[in-house]
């Protein structure tokens, strides 16, 4: 059931749009921005609700697609064929010279599937790479597309109006026979994705093993290509030849950004892919005919921008923030160590540290150990008595000892264990003390069978000495394990 | 459907060409093999280093450093237009740089991304504009803009003698700087393409000479997207190229040969769009691809009969052996 609720999720994703469609008719014509903005919102537009609709399934359609393309590292083939069409969609035209949806759209599948072949065909038969097939096939289908093009502008007789927005893309001009064959497509899509949801996802991630296991894996390349044709042919209406590609590849590569698993890409995708039709829908009719296109792929750059920066794991800010607060943690880290060497010097017969001293040992100067002690007080960690003088509290003491105990306790491992001499086990220690959690360092105590002292002579301290929760009352007792032993 | 192609006219179509429409169609042959043969030269090297598709991502992401340029400086000076494109191509760098390095998207994804978003800016800057009245720039236009006009230009004056239209001065002079640069720094492209191990032991930069590439590739695009727009640019710089790598593998031969080809596509091309009717530059890039599919078939047949000849000689050896 869990399989599922991904794509009952895009299923209801699909209702919405349905809701607009489903609004009250009037014609009323404001013009006025927040006039033209009210009536969007309120769908009172028959052929703005064409749009909308149109503009929102087309997202669905291109996001489900585009996102097989992403993780097959197939996403300029998107840009080639959405090139490779345009002879298609002037053959379609000239069929019977009228800009019938069903002619243009058989004719511009057959030329993108025709592209596809041909990139099959060259990386085959020549040495050409990949990105050389592409190019080729690019450039000269949309070179014979717009031969043909030029060639029905000459051409006498005929509706030709409307045929340029085949390049730029205007959603208002979508007809209701459009948004039935974008309905058509999107749900043939959802339904092959569906069906097909393990095998597309093993031949995407894995086609050998898919080939052991006995699928057809050229056939499912093949059938991802036509769907593919089928979603790009279905946009060109609302988005334009040229600007197909991003709405394939953007709004999927800002959901492989927030998400590792394929089914959940999937479905933000699709979801991320509808926003930024209807947005362009909305900016397109609010700014008076604007092309539809470049609007509909600059709000999927938009949020293809937020995830960059701002994706949970991997967004450019967040994993900033994280390593910065990580480095601020490990600098903390540090002064509570060299406050605890300063007190081990002193026999831990007081509470208080010199400044002084502190900067010595964390090799620093004056104002910096100041700065670093200030840091320590703004988590809780230390106490500052009136004289400046630096106290741990009992939580600073105690993460203090932990990562003492963590650096000398790795010292010894390194020495006894991977034998390496004790004067070149320093340095790996100051890493690894940060990031020990604590059941290794109880495997290690384990392994190490619980000695006390560190491969320099210094005592390791113990789980007392982090209980007693004080330097004086730690100095009552020796540190370490020398009475604890088992 | 009857009627796309017109009836075949020798006499319009390939005789007055040569003779009394020279003067015009003369420039137009000549626009379209500078173009041709100037991407070309960029092409190969571009192909060399698989970057085929770096041509059409460029061309379409100089857009809204050429609207850009043009709003500053309100009018359309080619070194103008050429400060803004290697801006916009160079912030396109930078950006695939970007987001391929910064974040898990692919390089390919981040080569389509960055240049559909910044496309995407420049027609929405030029149809806001548009609305507005600042501009009228026919965002077809410069996709594949009309080489034909070429031909109508006033032509330059120097001394009272005539020379050619503007816009082929300048590609000739652009064509001349590629061929210069070609020749000049033979040695440091070839190395840098082939191996940047090597270069970089030698001495030779090869970080430097990719940016150098791209300012040369964002050089040729803006010069011919001014005249014959990006469309044939973007084939120039890739059919040629794969055309001459079909029938030589030595790097000299291959320029040889992309030039050849270029001026054979011009010319047939020409011929082509006089018969069609249709834009010289689409027809330009047809009979290029046309030139290719021949010597794609003419290795695929060699590669055939090589091997039958060898399945022919094989059998006689084994009768032998028994």
């Amino acid at each position: 059931m869990r399989r599922y609720a991904p794509f009952l999720l895009i299923a209801a994703m699909l209702l919405v749009p349905e809701m607009a469609h489903a609004a009250r008719i009037s014609e009323l014509s404001e013009s006025s921005l927040g006039g033209r903005a009210l009536r969007f919102f309120t769908f009172q537009d028959a052929s703005l609700r064409n749009a909308l609709l149109g503009s929102m399934l087309l997202g669905i359609c291109c996001g489900l697609t585009g996102a097989f393309l992403v993780v097959r590292k197939l996403a300029l083939m998107g840009d080639a064929l959405s090139h490779a069409v345009l002879p298609g969609v002037a053959l379609g035209f000239l069929w019977n010279m009228t800009k019938d949806p069903l002619a243009i759209f058989v004719g511009a599948t057959l030329a993108g599937l025709l592209g596809a072949g041909t990139v099959q065909l060259l990386r085959s038969t020549t040495r050409h790479k990949e990105d050389a097939a592409l190019g080729f096939v690019l450039a000269s289908f949309f070179g014979v597309g717009i031969c043909l093009f030029t060639r029905i502008q000459n051409l006498p007789g005929g509706n030709k109006s409307g045929l340029d927005k085949y390049m730029f893309g205007q959603a208002a001009a979508l007809g209701q026979g459009d948004v039935m064959l974008l309905a058509v497509v999107t749900a043939l899509a959802l339904g092959l994705v569906l069906v097909l949801y393990k095998e597309y996802a093993l031949t995407s991630f894995d086609p050998g093993f898919a080939r052991t296991l006995g699928l057809p894996v050229s056939i499912l390349h093949y059938s991802l290509m036509l769907l593919l044709a089928f979603a790009i042919v279905s946009s060109l209406q609302a988005v334009g030849v040229v600007l197909v590609s991003a709405m394939l590849v953007v709004p999927a590569a800002a959901a492989f950004l927030l998400t590792d698993r394929l089914a959940w890409m999937l479905v933000i995708s699709a979801l991320f892919g509808m926003a930024s039709g209807a947005l362009g829908a909305f900016f397109s009719f609010v700014g008076r005919n604007m092309p539809t296109g470049p609007f509909m792929v600059l709000s999927a750059s938009s949020i293809f921008a937020l995830a960059l920066f701002f994706a949970p794991r991997h967004g450019v800010v967040t994993r900033w923030w994280r390593r910065r607060s990580q480095s601020a943690r490990i600098r903390r880290e540090n002064t509570l160590k060299a406050i605890y060497r300063v007190l081990e010097d002193h026999g831990f017969r007081t509470e208080q540290v010199s400044l002084a001293e502190l900067a010595q040992q964390r090799r620093v100067t004056l104002e910096e150990a100041t700065k670093e002690v200030a840091e320590l007080k703004r988590t809780a960690l230390v106490t500052i008595s009136p004289s400046g003088e630096p106290a741990l509290t009992p939580q600073g003491w105690q993460r203090a000892c932990e990562i003492v105990r963590n650096h000398r306790l790795w010292e010894l491992y390194l020495t006894h264990a991977a034998h390496i001499a004790a004067d070149h086990v320093h340095e790996d220690a100051e890493k690894i003390e940060h990031v020990l959690g604590e059941n290794t360092v109880r495997q290690l105590e384990r392994r190490l069978n619980y000695a006390n002292r560190d491969p320099h002579g210094r005592l390791i301290p113990g789980i007392e000495d982090i209980r007693a929760g004080t330097a004086t009352m730690c100095a009552t007792r020796v540190p370490g394990y020398g009475g604890a032993e088992p | 459907m009857s009627g796309l192609i017109p009836e075949f006219n020798w006499r319009e179509v390939v005789v007055q060409p040569w003779t009394q429409d020279l003067a015009l169609t003369g420039w137009v042959m000549l626009m379209g093999f500078l173009v041709a043969a100037a991407c070309g030269l960029v092409g190969n090297y571009l192909l060399l280093r698989r970057m085929a598709l770096v041509g059409d991502a460029i061309s379409h992401s100089i857009l809204p450093g050429l609207v850009v340029a043009f709003l500053i400086f309100r009018h359309a000076n080619t070194w103008i237009m050429f400060g803004g494109a290697l801006a916009a191509g160079f912030v396109t760098v930078v950006l695939i740089e970007f987001i391929h390095k910064q974040s898990r998207v692919k390089p390919d994804a981040a080569i389509c991304i960055s240049f559909t978003t910044l496309f995407a800016i420049g027609v929405a800057m030029m149809s806001v504009l548009e609305t507005a009245g600042t501009f009228h720039i026919d965002a077809e236009c410069v996709l594949y803009g009309e080489i034909a006009f070429v031909g109508l230009e006033p032509p330059v004056v120097v001394n009272g003698i005539e020379l050619a239209p503007p816009s082929v001065m300048r590609m000739g002079l652009v064509f001349l700087g590629i061929v210069a640069c070609v020749i000049l720094f033979y040695k440091e492209l070839l190395v840098t393409s082939f191996d940047p191990g090597l270069a970089r032991s030698m001495g030779i930069r090869p970080t430097l000479w990719h940016y150098g590439l791209m300012a040369a590739l964002a050089l040729v695009v803006v010069s011919a997207f001014e005249a014959v727009g990006a469309i044939l640019a973007v084939a120039m710089l890739i059919v040629p190229p794969m055309t001459a790598a079909q029938i030589t593998q030595r790097l000299p031969a291959r320029l040889v040969v992309t030039v050849a080809h270029a001026l054979a596509s011009a010319v047939i091309g020409y011929h082509l769009s006089v018969w069609w009717r249709c834009s010289a530059a689409g027809a330009m890039v047809v009979a290029g691809a046309g030139l290719f599919v021949i010597a794609w078939l003419g290795t695929a047949i060699r590669t055939v009969l090589g091997r039958r000849n060898a399945a022919a000689s094989a059998p006689v050896g084994a009768t032998m052996e028994s």
